[in-house]
């Protein structure tokens, strides 16, 4: 099968300017989608008596405003660049991933669980080179069976992926809750929360810098970024993928078995989001902690869209989303805005990134000739 | 509804209840027990058969709503506040406060039922998208407004938080509730009630009127009816409006008669509960109510259970855990869904945007 990355390479100077304006067309609608989205939030906070110069004045310091600001902002960005590309995988493949929360708790429960527990029962200490690994290992793959249920049920029986993610999501959370205040519960006498002990050392990824909180989970990040998209556009594999998402009945007729590629592309977007709750827990907190409703499954929906499924996009609009969840606690210190209008201005970017038809019809924007689909109906 | 599916639904619920009776049958006579699990049923499916009520009118026009959880969250928090103003500010009395608040959580799930029609209908965005957009925005404006409006100095009521105007009254269907030890079923709360009486006239609307035709002629095949002259845009646009108005009464439901307060988040799925029982029901409205029973049961057994938990014998000692109980409505979600209790099918142009 000749790949048609290549095919396009042969003759670039006609390429060239094509390229180029499809370049500017791709960012184009999401910036302006956010530009709106950031304009009519601005509208919101003063209608709820705040002062949105202020407020954003406030946002940007707080994520972009010293070398502190920047590491927390990274800190914050990097579960949304794995859960964003979790979904972004997923909607290559034609499904829909609402589950990304429920993967990321198990992915993080179940690494804490390695990087506590695994010591203990062989009696010994571990050295960092197996316990490491291991530990990324277990989390990946509770996250990717998590993913790989659904999946699989959607390939079998033909059960909506989005109604049976959300349910694994509520399965998932209850498990974990149920974990974190009983048999994981960290026993120290003068612990309140739900929350297992620490890692052991050898469970950890090394500190980067020794004033700033920003990890080695960042960098991988970005490194899986790059593996995705080499996945999906210079392999067989993500080439399948992409067809069985574009068009199943096409990828059916060229021989290829959509009901595996819809169970592995589940598998691996659980994966990654599993992964997500690893890094938070191997690199970062060095234990869970039963969050209140983090939100992480909802956001990284709209990163995925707003980067347009390409994982370059998902890690430029990631890092937007973290600086924003940065910045937030900044700007409600300073101007006693609840730090919720964030969620707002999020959900406005994501309804202008779905109806990018508003947005071109607000800035008089030509539509593309071709649609691109996205998810289907119950049918499918 | 085929006899199988029927049966299924009722045996369902027979064991949940049957649980509930086997551990506090001791101390507690069966009887009571049963008419408790029953009220307790039909009331908690309240918000499911409402939410499923409304996945029927906009399905069977061919709008696909994964959006109902958030036309509940939003119009429950608007519902209240309107409720806490009318009764705080207005200084209006409680029960009339609440009847207000019931009709600001219908117009707002109205309204988020109008912004799906112009994103689906109009705008032909993915219809999952646009739901999804719903969702997380109804996330977000109550979160938001939750804290701004009731806890942050300087807001509406002085950051001091208000007391709720209560929840509306119980309310005894005639004649019915005269039934000896059974009566008690009766004795449901407005809402609850109409949920039951909307079952009966969505079935009457959608199979014995020409709206209800017309409705399911633009969901099955939207060219043929727009040939004979049925405009698709306003029908599916209506029905997804009208969707909204009854999510948004499931929605009022959470705050104006289950308990008066709001929490964040405090829908916990129902909405897409709501849509299995919508699918299971295959798409019928006396169908989806059976399939609410049957997650209502499930709820009335994580509720009962509380009751009895010293009861409880050891070997049974796991559900105890309220987390483990609490995953029956969502494992069965995913029972149904799967078709083993046999499959059903959707109207043929359901999730597709009409091009004309």
């Amino acid at each position: 099968m000749e790949n048609p990355e290549q095919q396009e390479g042969v003759k670039p100077e006609r390429k060239k300017t094509p390229v180029l304006r499809s370049a500017v067309n791709a960012l184009l609608v999401p910036a302006l989608a956010v530009l709106t989205a950031i304009v009519v939030g601005g509208v919101v906070i003063a209608a709820a008596g705040g002062n949105p110069f202020a407020a954003y004045a406030g946002l940007i310091q707080g994520s972009f405003g010293s070398a502190n600001a920047i590491s927390e902002t990274t800190v914050w960005a990097t579960p949304y660049i794995f859960a964003g590309l979790a979904v972004a995988l997923a909607f290559k493949g034609g499904l829909f991933n609402i589950g990304a929360e429920g993967q990321l708790a198990l992915g993080a429960t179940t690494a804490a669980f390695v990087g506590y527990a695994l010591p203990e029962w062989l009696g010994v200490t571990l050295p960092a080179v197996i316990h490491l690994p291991l530990t990324v290992l277990a989390g990946v793959l509770a996250g990717g069976l998590w993913g790989a249920i659904p999946g699989w049920l959607k390939a079998r029986t033909g059960a909506h992926e989005v109604i049976n993610t959300i349910m694994m999501n509520y399965i998932a959370l209850n498990i974990v809750s149920f974990l974190l205040n009983g048999p994981m519960k960290d026993p120290n006498p003068i612990n309140v929360s739900a929350r297992t002990p620490a890692i052991a050392e050898g469970a950890r990824f090394p500190v980067l810098f020794a004033n700033y909180r920003v990890h080695w989970g960042f960098i991988l990040a970005l490194l899986v970024a790059v593996l995705i998209w080499w996945l999906l556009w210079k392999t067989t594999l993500g080439f399948e993928i992409r067809t069985a998402g574009a068009n199943p009945d096409a990828a059916r007729y060229s021989g290829m078995n959509v009901a595996r590629l819809t169970v592995l592309s589940m598998t691996f977007s659980g994966m990654l989001a599993g992964l997500a709750g690893v890094i938070e827990v191997t690199a970062l907190n060095y234990r869970h902690e039963l969050g209140f409703s983090t939100g992480y499954g909802f956001d990284a929906i709209a990163i995925a869209l707003l980067g347009k499924n390409h994982p370059l996009g998902v890690v430029l609009a990631a890092i937007l989303f973290g600086a924003m969840r940065n910045g937030a606690t900044r700007m409600q210190f300073l101007t006693q805005i609840p730090v919720d209008v964030i969620s707002i201005i999020q959900a406005l970017i994501l309804l202008f990134v779905a109806a990018d038809a508003i947005v071109r019809y607000i800035y008089r924007i030509r539509a593309p000739q071709e649609r691109v689909v996205l998810t289907r109906g119950w049918g499918g | 509804m085929e006899y199988r599916r029927l049966g299924f639904i009722a045996l369902i619920i027979i064991v949940l209840i049957g649980v509930v009776v086997l551990i506090g049958g001791g101390q507690i006579s069966p009887a009571v027990i049963i008419v408790s699990m029953l009220a307790t049923t039909i009331a908690v499916a309240t918000p499911l058969t409402l939410g499923a009520l409304c996945g029927i009118y906009c399905e069977r026009a061919g709008v696909v709503n994964i959006g109902i959880e958030g036309m509940m969250l939003a119009a429950a928090f608007f519902g209240w506040f309107g409720a806490i103003y009318m009764n705080t500010i207005l200084e209006m009395s409680p029960l009339p406060s609440l009847i207000v608040g019931v009709l600001i959580a219908m117009l707002t799930g109205g309204l988020l039922g109008l912004l799906h029609a112009v994103l689906s209908v109009t705008y032909k965005v993915d219809q999952i998208i646009g739901g999804t957009v719903i969702n997380i925005l109804a996330i977000g404006v109550s979160g938001f407004l939750n804290r701004q409006l009731f806890f942050e100095s300087g807001s509406v009521f002085g950051g001091q938080i208000p007391h709720a105007p209560g929840v509306l009254p119980r309310l005894q269907v005639p004649f019915l509730v005269d039934i000896p030890v059974f009566g008690k079923v009766f004795e449901q709360q407005p809402i609850a009630i109409t949920a039951i009486i909307l079952v009966v006239v969505t079935h009457f609307v959608l199979f014995r009127t020409r709206w209800g035709l017309r409705t399911r002629a633009v969901g099955e095949h939207p060219r043929a009816a727009d040939t004979v002259g049925i405009n698709v845009f306003r029908m599916r646009y209506a029905n997804v409006i009208i969707g909204g108005l009854i999510a948004g009464l499931g929605g009022a439901y959470f705050t104006l008669e289950s308990v008066p307060s709001f929490e964040p988040l405090m829908t916990n799925g129902r909405g897409f509960i709501a849509l299995a029982a919508m699918i299971f029901g295959n798409w019928s409205p006396f169908g989806a109510w059976a399939a609410a029973l049957v997650f209502g049961a499930a709820q009335a057994l994580q509720i009962n259970l509380q009751f009895f938990r010293e009861l409880i014998p050891p070997q049974w000692a796991f559900l105890q855990q309220s987390y483990v109980v609490g995953l029956v409505p969502y494992i069965l979600t995913m029972l149904i869904l799967t078709g083993i209790i046999g499959r059903t099918t959707p109207p043929a142009a359901d999730g597709i945007a009409y091009e004309k």
